[in-house]
């Protein structure tokens, strides 16, 4: 209780005058993202679906960074991770950030692995 | 200096009562909570994502799964689901105003954001029990082979999926329902699908313009269609037929994507349907100024932050079981 409300978003670049406002701000942020996403789901540009950088498409690319970037604004203005100590923060957004990057690395290459012994390997899988 | 852990001076780093981070006992617990219940998630879904790399080339395209909103009859990929976000995203926004009321200690503006935020989370798990049900009952109808593959039927003329019931052969059949209390009493049968085998292939072979989909997406990103010639040589390998889906079938496609559908999506909602319950215990104990006696309303903000990670998870199984 009593924590100061930090009231500036985009490093800096937006400042609200008060917390109610910030909020307000912040929701319409996220509602813009979300709809960017809807609408790029449903249209599905061919620039998008046809090229791709690091074996992914450039669209899934889009989808994933615009949800890290509205988790990011959920955890620091919703739960006002920006508000406490950098040392909760960093306890728990690390910790999260590495065992999850770790397992997702470690069990898509397994999928992808697995992916090429069904196609290359001996076995009938459709009959 | 930012990172200081204690204030030294003023509390007692014995004995309790000091507060370590700046965040009560409570607080610190609710953020445990939410650290291990965030690598629960993340373990489904990243269970999700290693069963569809393993099957990438047959995996089911959600946008041409999830196409339906109520009271709206045709094809709208995406609309609802993007309505239920937008619910919780807003039910969110309340929650956050609520816990800003109460640093003002508003007692009245505390109890109708929390009110607002009960109702978004009602309208939230509505829809998803919707949802499970449209998912549930089926759309098209499909033929499952031998090997386990799924096999759709298209329009040649128009393009647009056929549902079985739309070209199926009526045949003379005595086949019923076999219960158990018609024969040795642990054997039974779910009950049959609206057409048999026989009747769809009859159908299939009847009808010029069907043709099958097959579960392979070709390099566009589509699902292959078979030609007219294949498709009544496919015909053959076709053991029965599946109306909807559950955990052993799937008219969509690999049965994998149904168990997970029904996994992350029944246990987010199972957390939104707690985080409801929850949020109304805070509202009646709001009501009763509970938390006016108490001096704050930190109980309001710990719940708070579970109900926005309620919200924060929603976003990841968005992107990655909608969008992606």
């Amino acid at each position: 209780m009593g924590h100061e409300h930090k009231l500036s978003i985009f490093r800096g670049l937006v400042t609200f005058k008060s917390n109610t406002q910030k909020i307000w701000g912040v929701l319409v942020f996220l509602s813009i993202i979300t709809a960017i996403e809807v609408a790029l789901g449903i249209i599905k540009p061919e620039v998008l679906t046809q090229n791709s950088f690091l074996a992914m498409k450039l669209l899934n690319w889009i989808f994933i960074i615009l949800t890290l970037v509205k988790a990011y604004y959920i955890a620091w203005d919703f739960m006002h991770l920006r508000d406490e100590k950098a040392g909760l923060r960093r306890a728990v957004v690390w910790t999260g950030v590495f065992l999850i990057g770790y397992l997702s690395f470690i069990l898509l290459v397994e999928g992808n692995y697995i992916y090429d012994i069904y196609k290359a390997g001996f076995v009938k899988w459709e009959f | 200096m930012d990172t200081t852990v204690t204030n030294a001076q003023s509390a007692p780093v014995w004995g309790g009562g000091n507060k370590p981070l700046e965040a009560s006992y409570g607080k610190m617990m609710m953020w445990f909570f939410i650290l291990s219940d965030a690598l629960t998630f993340s373990g489904f879904l990243v269970a999700y994502g290693f069963s569809r790399f393993k099957f990438m080339e047959s995996w089911p395209i959600a946008d041409e799964v999830f196409t339906h909103v109520p009271f709206f009859h045709g094809n709208y990929p995406m609309y609802y689901v993007a309505f239920m976000t937008f619910v919780l995203i807003m039910s969110s926004v309340t929650m956050v105003l609520a816990v800003d009321a109460g640093h003002k200690m508003k007692k009245t503006a505390v109890t109708w954001y929390m009110f607002l935020t009960v109702i978004g989370g009602i309208i939230f798990v509505g829809s998803q029990a919707w949802e499970w049900a449209t998912f549930i009952k089926g759309d098209f109808g499909a033929l499952e082979t031998k090997g386990g593959r799924i096999l759709q039927f298209v329009d040649a003329n128009t393009g647009e999926r056929l549902a079985i019931r739309d070209f199926a052969a009526t045949l003379p059949s005595h086949r019923t329902q076999h219960e158990s209390k018609n024969g040795i009493w642990f054997s039974s049968e779910k009950a049959l699908p609206s057409f048999s085998l026989e009747e769809v292939v009859a159908g299939v072979e009847a009808h010029e313009n069907v043709l099958i989909r097959t579960e392979k997406i070709t390099a566009e990103g589509e699902k292959s269609l078979l030609s007219r010639a294949e498709t009544l040589g496919k015909l053959s390998s076709a053991t029965q037929v599946v109306e909807g889906a559950n955990l052993i079938q799937n008219e969509y496609g690999s049965r994998l994507f149904a168990d997970f559908f029904f996994f992350i999506t029944g246990f987010h909602g199972f957390h939104v349907f707690t985080g409801v319950l929850i949020n109304l215990i805070i509202f009646f104990n709001v009501l009763l100024g509970t938390y006016e006696k108490r001096g704050h309303y930190e109980m309001v903000e710990k719940v708070g932050l579970y109900w926005h990670f309620v919200d924060l998870v929603w976003v990841f199984v968005f992107t990655f079981f909608y969008l992606v």
